[in-house]
């Protein structure tokens, strides 16, 4: 009996497919998400938008809150560490956390390192903006994916800029003649494997999903189509007006994402969305999906 | 005679279950709404969130056309999430569809870090085609209980994992996730014989 393989550890993450894992402060918040339908919950403290406006150090959520959060659920809960802080990460392996979200979200804590990933048994999930950070990951032990967006905004235009530049580079690669690939996994700073992984399947080794600033079943719907096979939701529903009729209706846009009569009726009468910042207003210091390399 | 597979396509591993019927040769579709079960000659529910799927299910009212699915005799496969939605008593929460004649209890082995990877004995019809299975659980289901009529195909330890009620199958662990196709071909098998009978 072997346990915490990467065939283990990514596995979870082809069981979460297709659906959506979104952000929770409180056991009642977990609730609303299960019930919604949500494959998942991230166990936070403060969501983006709140740790954006608040400012200050954001750093892993009190494990107090985590496990309530997994006595109230029998979804998997996954809980954020700052991007290289192995202790944090030690931490929530100890409580028995399903997923460890590696994440630009909270203040980093290495500039240079990210964690080894391989050290863990329990499965670890890390932001990208482009293929070669995603397969930095991967080769660090990431068993998923999930590109980076813009957190805590509720626009979702640089999701979409990530999910398209992965898809981009892959298309790319696997039409390159193959005595190329090495002077790519020089350009983009990706271990040769994982490129030539690439290059014979036309995908990533693991799951990826998409992240910051989807507030809508359109938005689902949207980076869905673009290739995601799955999202997490942060800020986008605690922060709409009404969260439970949000949260379905985003469930059910990323299970019928092809579908526009679905995607019609889901859409109706959902109350304001999250108000939510252009990403296009903000100054560069303020810009989270910088942070790791 | 040619065949149409159609794996649930709600949420979870349902492109995986696909990709195996394909490795099959067979004809494989996503089933997203209860008409399409008309098309097709057996059902796949894959392994995902349980309790996800079970809302898209009465969200989108496949009950019905499930059940009659099932009175027809149409082969049905669960793996995981999938086990757990046909079993006939859901440990603490109470019934499933109760096409199989089990209890089971949700994430028995505990939490993701208790996940594994095991080689297993099977025991398919008449012992072909058994053997060592490579075998992913995550978050695995137990089955506590097995029905007089229900077929033990597999086991891990003392727990049974792979087992046949009728024209219905489950598993607690993803065939989907290895290149091992005995387990796919069994149940396309097990589709060929009942519809070739009827």
């Amino acid at each position: 009996m072997e346990k915490g393989t990467l065939k283990v550890k990514a596995g979870l993450a082809q069981m979460l497919k297709g659906g959506v894992i979104m952000d929770v402060t409180s056991p009642e918040q977990a609730k609303i998400a299960e019930e919604a339908g949500a494959v998942s919950v991230m166990a936070l403290e403060r969501i983006p938008a709140d740790i954006r406006a608040t400012g200050g150090v954001a750093r892993m959520t009190d494990p107090e809150i985590i496990l309530k959060i997994m006595d109230t659920v029998s979804i998997p809960v996954m809980a954020k560490v700052r991007i290289g802080h192995f202790a944090e990460a030690q931490i929530l392996e100890a409580i028995g956390i399903d997923y460890i979200d590696e994440s630009e979200v909270l203040t980093p804590a290495d500039e240079k390192y990210h964690i080894n990933k391989w050290d863990f048994k329990v499965p670890f999930v890390c932001g990208a903006t482009n293929l070669g950070e995603a397969l930095r990951r991967i080769g660090e032990g990431a068993a998923m994916i999930r590109t980076k967006g813009e957190a805590g905004t509720g626009d979702v235009i640089e999701a979409v800029k990530h999910m398209r530049s992965i898809k981009d580079e892959i298309v790319r690669i696997s039409s390159l003649p193959k005595e190329e690939l090495m002077t790519v996994a020089k350009e983009l700073g990706a271990p040769y494997d994982l490129i030539l992984y690439v290059y014979k399947n036309k995908k990533l080794p693991v799951v990826n999903f998409s992240a910051g600033g989807i507030a809508t079943p359109a938005d689902a719907a949207m980076i869905m189509q673009l290739g995601a096979e799955g999202i997490f939701v942060g800020s986008g529903i605690f922060k709409s007006e009404n969260p439970l009729k949000m949260a379905c209706a985003i469930v059910e846009a990323t299970t019928h994402y092809n579908n526009p009569e679905v995607l019609a009726k889901v859409s109706r009468g959902l109350g304001s969305p999250m108000s939510g910042i252009a990403v296009s207003e903000l100054t560069k210091e303020k810009i989270i999906s910088n942070r790791g390399w | 005679m040619s065949i149409k597979v159609g794996v649930l396509s709600l949420q979870g591993a349902f492109k995986e279950h696909i990709s195996r019927l394909k490795e099959c040769g067979i004809s494989a579709a996503e089933v997203k709404f209860p008409e399409q079960f008309k098309d097709i000659d057996g059902l796949i529910i894959p392994g995902g969130e349980s309790t996800t799927i079970n809302k898209l299910l009465e969200k989108y009212k496949f009950k019905e056309s499930l059940d009659k699915f099932y009175r027809d005799k149409n082969p049905i496969f669960g793996t995981c999430a999938g086990l757990i939605l046909l079993a006939k008593n859901i440990e603490g929460e109470g019934r499933g569809l109760g096409y199989i004649d089990i209890d089971v209890q949700r994430n028995a082995y505990g939490r993701q870090i208790e996940s594994f990877e095991e080689l297993l004995d099977i025991r398919l019809d008449n012992n072909q085609n058994g053997g060592k299975f490579k075998s992913i659980f995550i978050r695995a289901p137990k089955i506590l209980n097995v029905g007089k009529k229900v077929r033990i195909l597999g086991k891990f330890k003392e727990d049974i994992v792979l087992v046949r009620d009728n024209n219905v199958m489950a598993s607690t662990f993803h065939p989907e996730l290895t290149c091992d196709l005995r387990i796919h071909q069994y149940f396309i098998n097990m589709i060929k014989n009942i519809k070739g009978d009827n």
